[in-house]
């Protein structure tokens, strides 16, 4: 069905899509694009004194960097996390709030919600940049391992396209499913490492809670993008093997989901 | 597919789902054990059709025919349970005009964005691009600015504009003929003469029935979702429009009703050739206006008035009796008035009857009926095929010079 043309005309289609995403996002407002840096910044503001200060969480220092700056150590596992939680947002509401496009003109459907996660990667480097400049200040060198950090980030993003193909075209069905994403990104986000070290959940849990506590894909993707940025060392081969799989299955997933459910959309919106 | 052929349409058949209740929430599909209760709608029963190329080909029938579903699925928005249709070339729809613009967004990302969208690549674009913007007519200042400060003309102008300029080989329309003020309007129909001179096929939607006759070759007449007719577009569009002229239920009388109350209007009739009141004529038809109206008291030189609008509202005649110079001098009592019409010059549509009694001078109105009679004309002779509203009755002669 996908001939070749219409691959590269959905690709021409992508970026315009994810251009529209990029340009409406902070149109009118005084900040603009100062806001996506200024959002991140704030709740690191907040988690840092909530958690480090307030309730005295005290991660290692970096190893072998040393380094030990709890803001710094809560934004390598945050910024990953956003990226995953805005996809999702995003994603459950696009079809919906594009529902005058996908009944009227006909195009691939997942350009829509490729774009969206698009747009969140394009946030998510900006944020990497400036988190890596500020890496570079506290004395992390973590230039050399910057390349490491793309791989992680594409992989991430594999996993992030399939939970949001399979959202977008669940939540046009049962509408349910963008409200059951609150509840499920908080619950979701509370049972990974993001503001609290790994360190105190081995302490805590029974062997066979923490098994199933690392069985959360996103457990391994804040441990390995601290890993790269924060310790400066390479996440294990297990880890690794772990994410590439788990992206896979979730994209396949995701993807078939999607196509299952694609031929009727246009009647459903 | 031969070579000949831009669109085939294969026993094409689409059901859908009329939920019942159409929460769409989990609670109420696991109470259920199932996501909600639904009756089946067929919109297509078995469609099979071909467009040959450089066809404009016009989709007529009643409203929930099954028009605009079959639309939809050429243009693959819609995916038919059953069936096939293939189509040749690039396809454009202009189903709604400026769908997916962004409000925020100013003309010129909108107009990149939208032919992305029907598939248009930068470079393309680029080159497109004032082409798009002339025709719109846009003046150059409003194209940077933001979509949601145009007026709702210039929306559906640029929308069109660029839905128009992606250069399709096939262009699907439905109901969107009618955008922009005249001059546009002008432009629109020589964009259209323009595509079908080139050689594209052009599927229309349309009750506009008087469009569809004139920029149309062939016509396919859907009814419950088959298809009924198909052919040249004069013959089909006729036997359509008898066809649904004797399904009707007569609106008439559902007027407005006013004046000062010295004369009433009783009745008013149509009457047909052989003398007997009648809601349907032909063109050509000897047929007389019938006005009865009744006084309590007499009343001196009252003038009728008999008006003949289109459904639409356009008036077509209003001739009054004292311009056409019979004013009897006093009404008593109950009186009929008659307005022969000789050989009816009205082209094939419905109309409206309205009748008014005035004073001599014009000024009173005794009583108006608006709207009180409704009727059909059926395609008699002379027969025209190509639209518009009366025969002038021409008559033809060539010869060589």
């Amino acid at each position: 069905m996908s001939s070749i043309r219409e691959l590269t005309s959905s690709r021409e289609l992508f970026l315009n899509l994810t251009l529209r995403e990029l340009r409406s996002k902070y149109k009118r407002s005084v900040l603009g694009w100062t806001w996506s840096l200024l959002n991140p910044l704030a709740t690191m503001a907040i988690f840092t004194v909530v958690f480090s200060q307030l309730l005295k969480i005290t991660p290692d220092p970096g190893d072998p960097s040393g380094l030990d700056v709890f803001a710094l150590f809560l934004l390598c596992g945050l910024l990953p996390w956003n990226y995953l939680s805005n996809s999702m947002n995003g994603g459950a509401q696009t079809l919906v709030i594009n529902a005058n496009l996908v009944k009227k003109v006909y195009f691939p459907r997942e350009t829509l919600v490729a774009a969206n996660t698009a747009s969140w990667l394009f946030s998510l480097a900006i944020e990497m940049a400036v988190l890596s400049v500020a890496l570079l200040a506290v004395g992390n060198m973590v230039l050399p391992w910057l390349p490491m950090v793309i791989v992680l980030i594409a992989i991430e993003t594999v996993f992030v396209l399939g939970v949001a193909l399979l959202l977008a075209s669940l939540n046009v069905y049962f509408r349910d499913t963008q409200h059951l994403l609150g509840i499920l990104l908080q619950l979701w986000f509370y049972a990974t490492p993001i503001v609290y070290p790994m360190k105190q959940v081995r302490e805590h849990l029974s062997p066979g809670m923490l098994r199933l506590y690392e069985a959360n894909p996103m457990v391994e993707y804040v441990g390995a993008f601290r890993n790269v940025l924060y310790d400066l060392r390479m996440p294990s081969a297990g880890t690794m093997a772990y994410l590439v799989v788990s992206a896979v299955v979730v994209f396949a997933l995701g993807y078939v989901v999607f196509g299952r459910l694609e031929p009727r959309l246009a009647e459903e919106l | 597919m031969t070579d000949d052929v831009a669109i085939t349409v294969t026993d094409v058949r689409k059901r859908f789902r009329l939920y019942d209740e159409r929460n769409q929430s989990l609670k109420a599909a696991i109470m259920r054990g199932r996501r909600a209760r639904y009756r089946e709608f067929v919109a297509l029963a078995g469609v099979s059709l071909d467009v040959p190329k450089g066809t404009t080909l016009g989709l007529i029938g009643a409203n929930g025919s099954g028009k605009s579903t079959l639309l939809k699925c050429i243009a693959r928005i819609i995916r038919p349970d059953q069936g096939r249709i293939e189509v040749e070339g690039k396809v454009s729809a202009l189903l709604e005009l400026g769908a997916g613009f962004h409000p925020e967004l100013s003309g010129r990302e909108n107009v990149y964005l939208n032919g992305a969208i029907l598939g248009l690549s930068r470079s393309e674009l680029d080159e497109a691009f004032p082409q798009i913007v002339a025709f719109s007519g846009l003046d150059e200042e409003f194209i940077d600015a933001p979509v949601k400060n145009y007026s709702s003309g210039m929306y559906v102008r640029l929308g069109f504009s660029v839905a128009i300029n992606v250069n399709p080989d096939v262009l699907l329309v439905d109901e969107v003929l009618a955008v922009g003020d005249e001059g546009f309007q002008q432009k629109c129909n020589e964009k259209f003469a323009d595509l079908r001179r080139s050689g594209k096929t052009i599927v229309v939607v349309s009750h506009a029935l008087n469009n569809v006759r004139s920029l149309c070759d062939v016509c396919v007449w859907l009814d419950h979702g088959v298809v009924k007719a198909m052919g040249p577009a004069g013959e089909v569009i006729d036997a359509y429009i008898s066809e649904s002229h004797d399904g009707r239920v007569d609106a008439a009388g559902t007027g407005h009703h006013w004046g000062s109350g010295e004369v009433t209007i009783e009745r008013v009739e149509l009457l047909g050739p052989d003398g007997h009141p009648t809601s349907k004529a032909r063109t050509g038809d000897d047929v007389t206006v019938r006005v009865v109206v009744r006084s309590n008291q007499p009343i001196a030189k009252p003038v009728f008035t008999v008006s003949v609008h289109t459904v639409e509202g356009l008036l077509v005649t209003s001739p009054n009796s004292k311009e056409g110079g019979v004013v009897p001098d006093e009404l008593d009592g109950t009186v009929s008035a008659d307005l022969a019409l000789g050989p009816l010059r009205l082209l094939p549509g419905t109309y409206d009857l309205s009748v008014t009694v005035r004073d001599y001078s014009m000024a009173q109105v005794f009583d108006s009926h608006d709207r009180c009679l409704r009727f059909d004309v059926d395609p008699g002779t002379p027969h025209e095929s190509f639209g518009g509203i009366v025969t002038l009755g021409g008559r033809w002669s060539v010869e060589n010079l």
